[in-house]
């Protein structure tokens, strides 16, 4: 049965939800003429869900019966995966007005989307999961095609398909699994069957599941879509596949991983371990060899994910905690880095890739060659930059929790992933100049360059704020 | 000066500087560089004046808790004083040797120099455990900038391992320093200097505090980075490399691995003096087949290193002592030779020590202040480092005679590479006609170097100036690691009077009464 206090607690959700359908109508009868109005009419509906997260909030934990979870972990994904979702939507027009003009679709896609990674992070219950995460999946496997007269775009959206339906097929055989062994599919009904020790079929349940969400994240083993997707879709939406969905689904995996498998902790412990430090090391060491800026970003990506799970490991409050942290800081880190990337554009206006035309761009573009060492910088992890003190949580809590080994071989290989950031910076340093590119950005890209670039820079004065906000959310699940 | 946050005020006027000059033009930028350090400069001044010797150990404490699980901390004690007056004293001297060899993107080179500036005042005023790591990582950022873009011909390859080598090292370092957090509950220094850790961890602790402590200063055989380094980086970048940079190893070790790990420095004293041994020995003999000058001092550097590292673990206060007179004169005769090498660099472009010669006859200046440094460096009496190589030789001498003799023979190479040098550039015949043509210093170059050289001499003759703020920090650290400290192998033993005969007492006295 609906009550109030569910649809009051859903209210995120119901304002992206009618304003992605009333934006959807302006799109059809106003045609390609429209796409400004409606981008702007979207990040304006973003920063009203924004808003209404506190109302969410006020009525929260539960609703519909524990289908759904208003609480204080989901208002601080969401609060990321909306910023993220309105920088990806103020990033795009200059890209797609290169070749042809912007389209309105590209905004409410990302709106449909955002609502089904709203339900991700909301989720407690499988089958809410499964629902949100379809949705985010079919609103990104259309995005990724969007340049649909780009062959590497259509394949990269195929690709995404493809393998995302096969994640979404393991995934749905372990909630099956585990629907069958613990005959629940809410989050704490599992938990409980799992109380009194875990059964072979639970596991292999536990198993199925965290594979699925693996893909998701793009976690090793289960990253190989990543590069080719990032490399082949438009540069605003590999922007949006780096920031949004991967908090969306890291926070699916903590949420399910200690609401719903807490019990078996030791069992997924392992297994999230061992994908952290495969993510890790697979993620630096095959990005050293990258010619092109967008597959260095994905495997910088898997990479980061790897740094994340760290203190999904710990299992503890505190990980929980900086996990989210590292989300938070890592939006930034990718939005920015993805800005900086989107202003590679040679004196004809057209996106330059290749890390090698990199080359002297401390020269010929001095304060968009700064924001990007920093981001670069940040990324690797070196103080006094934000950067660092995402890495920092994580191995915090994993020392708290008694694995040191676990982060002091971490850390060891972070330096590893510290060479191929640095060869961005010695290109863009050290180099002589190759490419000429244009004057300078466009004054949205220019804002959002700068704000990243200064909360990477200043961010430590923001630590209080941080801290309490992602204590609040872990609090919220354990 | 109660509460006035000076230490604050020399970060901060260092880095508006840095922000100044990355938005200014090349002359504006130089300009603007000079007066932030020397400003700095006056303010280690009035540090130092108003520092109280003997008063209490920490000094100008400030406590702001604005990072959330950490604080910015700062406070000096006599150690760290003269560390930071040697930072602001040679940041002048550096902005003055670049003046006209940099060129090209001079307001970058001058921020990253005062941001180097910062973060060297940050690593030896930070009392939070995470303020001093992220202080003491970053400055990888701007000597990365340093060495690869202004750097010589190989300067990328030299730039990457310099800062892979160091990160490498760091990171373990912050493992152990998270594990110390949690065990203590505290970020505080202060605090964890005098928390005993659990011996068994201490060792764990320890290894990877030395691990990063290790490859800074750096020792045998992880010091290969720093030829490399010192190479390719422009003048002034070698000059802060070697007089500041490597001093952090030493302080790293005297703030941290000394004091909060007494069981395990004991334990592990062995390893230290033997990779120090080896350093001595084998760098020297490395530094006399070098063909390079830069090289050439790089290796002397390391050597030199490896004195101080023996006094720091001779566990008693005159090797201490020693080692942080080491330090201090070893960071201001390195980077004068480092200038010295500058100076004819400029003029002929190469650093091959045969494409000079007999420089004394077209450069009589250069080659007497030349032949000072060349000194000082050999440990000459009279001159820095001779008061430190002894202090320190003879610290080490009560913990360990072989570890003394072996290391005493790294004066006697010093001697011979540093000799050899001299003599391969400002004596015999001018038998290359550019270098002969060479005009002799110019009054730039001579007011950078004379400074230098009187404080030399000063720290050489009267060297009391510098030991007195030290020593109730040092007297504190010896007591701190008394009850660990291995039993030295030269006790001297003091033999029973030999009974003597009463007869010949008597006449004894008689004698005496005699006189």
């Amino acid at each position: 049965m609906i009550d109030s206090a569910s649809l009051l607690a859903v209210v995120p959700e119901l304002i992206l939800t009618v304003g992605g359908l009333a934006l959807m109508l302006v799109a059809a009868f106003g045609g390609d003429g429209s796409a400004r109005i409606v981008n702007w009419l979207s990040v304006i509906v973003l920063a009203i869900a924004g808003v209404s997260l506190s109302c969410s909030l006020a009525h929260g934990p539960n609703a519909f019966d524990g289908l759904y979870r208003a609480d204080a972990f989901s208002a601080f994904a969401k609060a990321l995966i909306y910023g993220a979702a309105a920088a990806a939507i103020l990033l795009a027009p200059r890209f797609f007005s290169v070749g042809g003009n912007p389209r309105p679709e590209y905004p409410v896609l990302i709106l449909f989307a955002a609502i089904g990674m709203g339900m991700m992070v909301s989720a407690g219950d499988m089958l809410t999961l499964y629902v949100g995460l379809e949705m985010n999946s079919l609103a990104s496997y259309v995005l990724a095609s969007f340049m649909r007269q780009d062959v590497r775009s259509s394949e990269a959206g195929l690709k995404y398909f493809v393998l995302g339906s096969l994640a979404s097929g393991i995934l749905l055989y372990g909630i099956s699994l585990l629907y069958g062994f613990t005959g629940s599919t809410a989050f704490d009904g599992i938990s409980v069957a799992l109380g009194d020790g875990v059964s072979k079929g639970e596991l292999f349940g536990l198993v199925f599941v965290l594979a699925g969400l693996a893909f998701k994240i793009s976690a090793v083993p289960f990253h190989m879509w990543t590069p080719d997707v990032y490399e082949g879709a438009p540069t605003p939406v590999t922007t949006f596949f780096a920031s949004a969905p991967k908090v969306a689904a890291i926070g699916l995996t903590v949420r399910v991983a200690i609401e719903a498998l807490g019990p078996a902790g030791l069992d997924w412990q392992q297994i999230v371990i061992f994908v952290a430090l495969a993510s890790i090391l697979f993620g630096a060491v095959a990005a050293i060899g990258q010619t092109n800026i967008k597959r260095l970003m994905a495997y910088s990506s898997i990479n980061n994910v790897g740094f994340a799970l760290i203190g999904l490991a710990a299992g503890t409050p505190a990980g929980a905690a900086a996990t989210m942290s590292y989300m938070a800081i890592y939006v930034i880190m990718t939005i920015g880095g993805f800005a900086c990337i989107l202003q590679l554009r040679d004196a004809d206006g057209k996106p330059v890739e290749e890390i090698a035309k990199l080359a002297g761009l401390s020269q010929s573009r001095k304060g968009l060659a700064a924001a990007l060492a920093i981001f670069m910088f940040s990324m690797a992890g070196i103080p006094p930059l934000f950067g660092f003190w995402a890495k920092f949580l994580v191995f915090d809590a994993a020392v708290a929790s008694g694995l040191t080994a676990l982060a002091a071989f971490g850390i060891a290989m972070s330096v590893i992933g510290a060479f191929y950031y640095l060869k961005i910076i010695k290109t863009m340093y050290f180099d002589e100049p190759v490419a000429t590119y244009e004057a300078k950005g466009g004054p949205v890209e220019n804002i959002i360059l700068t704000a990243c670039a200064v909360v990477i820079v200043l961010g430590y004065l923001l630590n209080p704020m941080l801290d309490q906000a992602s204590a609040a959310a872990a609090a919220s699940l354990f | 000066m109660d509460g006035f946050p000076i230490l604050s005020l020399m970060m901060a006027v260092p880095m508006a500087g840095a922000i100044a000059c990355l938005f200014a033009g090349a002359n504006n930028a130089r300009w603007i560089a000079l007066i932030a350090t020397l400003v700095d400069f006056v303010l280690g001044i009035v540090l130092w004046m108003n520092f109280d010797q003997g008063g209490l150990q920490w000094q100008f404490q400030e406590y702001a808790p604005i990072f959330g699980r950490f604080a910015w901390a700062l406070g000096i004690d006599g150690i760290a004083l003269m560390l930071i007056a040697l930072t602001v004293f040679l940041m002048p001297i550096c902005i003055g040797a670049s003046w006209n060899a940099i060129n090209k993107r001079v307001g970058e080179y001058m921020a990253a120099f005062l941001f180097m500036e910062v973060l060297m005042i940050g690593v030896f005023t930070a009392q939070d455990l995470y303020l001093f790591y992220i202080m003491f990582e970053a400055g990888l950022i701007p000597m990365y900038l340093i060495i690869g873009i202004w750097g010589g011909a190989d300067r990328i390859y030299a730039s990457y391992k310099f800062f892979l080598y160091t990160l490498f090292g760091s990171v373990l370092m912050l493992i152990a320093m998270m594990w110390m957090v949690h065990e203590a509950g505290s970020t505080e220094i202060p605090v964890l200097m005098a928390y005993n850790f659990d011996p068994h961890v201490q060792t764990w602790l320890f290894l990877a505090f030395f691990a990063s402590f290790a490859v800074k200063m750096p020792m045998w055989p992880v010091h290969t980075w720093l030829p490399d380094a010192h190479v390719q980086a422009p003048t002034a970048g070698s000059v802060i490399l070697a007089g500041v940079l490597l001093k952090m190893g030493g302080y790293g070790f005297i703030r941290f691995s000394l004091p909060m790990f007494p069981e395990a420095s004991a334990q592990l004293a062995p390893l230290v003096w033997g990779l120090s041994m080896v350093a001595v020995v084998y760098t020297s003999l490395v530094a006399l087949v070098q063909s390079d000058m830069k090289k050439l001092i790089a290796y002397s550097s390391v050597a030199h290193m490896a004195i101080v590292t023996i006094g720091l673990f001779a566990f008693n206060q005159a090797g201490i002592e020693g080692a942080m007179m080491v330090m201090l004169g070893h960071g201001l005769v390195a980077g004068a030779l480092f200038l010295c090498v500058g100076v004819v660099y400029d003029r002929l472009h190469t650093r091959e020590i045969n494409r000079y010669g007999g420089l004394s006859i077209n450069m009589p200046r250069y080659a007497v202040l030349f032949l000072f440094f060349t000194m000082a460096s050999v440990g000459l009496p009279g001159t820095s480092n001779f008061v430190g190589e002894f202090l320190s030789l003879m610290g080490v001498y009560q913990a360990s005679s072989w570890v003394a003799l072996v290391c005493t023979t790294g004066i006697i190479l010093g001697a011979a590479y540093m000799l050899y040098l001299y003599r391969r550039i400002c004596y015999g015949d001018q038998v290359n006609a550019d270098a002969a043509a060479m005009p002799d210093l110019s009054i730039r170059e001579f007011w950078l170097m004379a400074p230098i050289a009187a404080v030399v001499l000063w720290m050489g003759v009267y060297p009391e100036s510098f030991l007195a703020p030290m020593r109730s920090d040092i007297q504190a650290l010896e007591a701190r690691l008394a009850p660990a400290a291995p039993a030295g192998d030269s006790k001297i033993k003091m033999g029973a009077p030999k009974p003597k005969s009463e007869g010949h007492h008597e006449e004894a006295s008689a004698h005496g009464e005699a006189h």
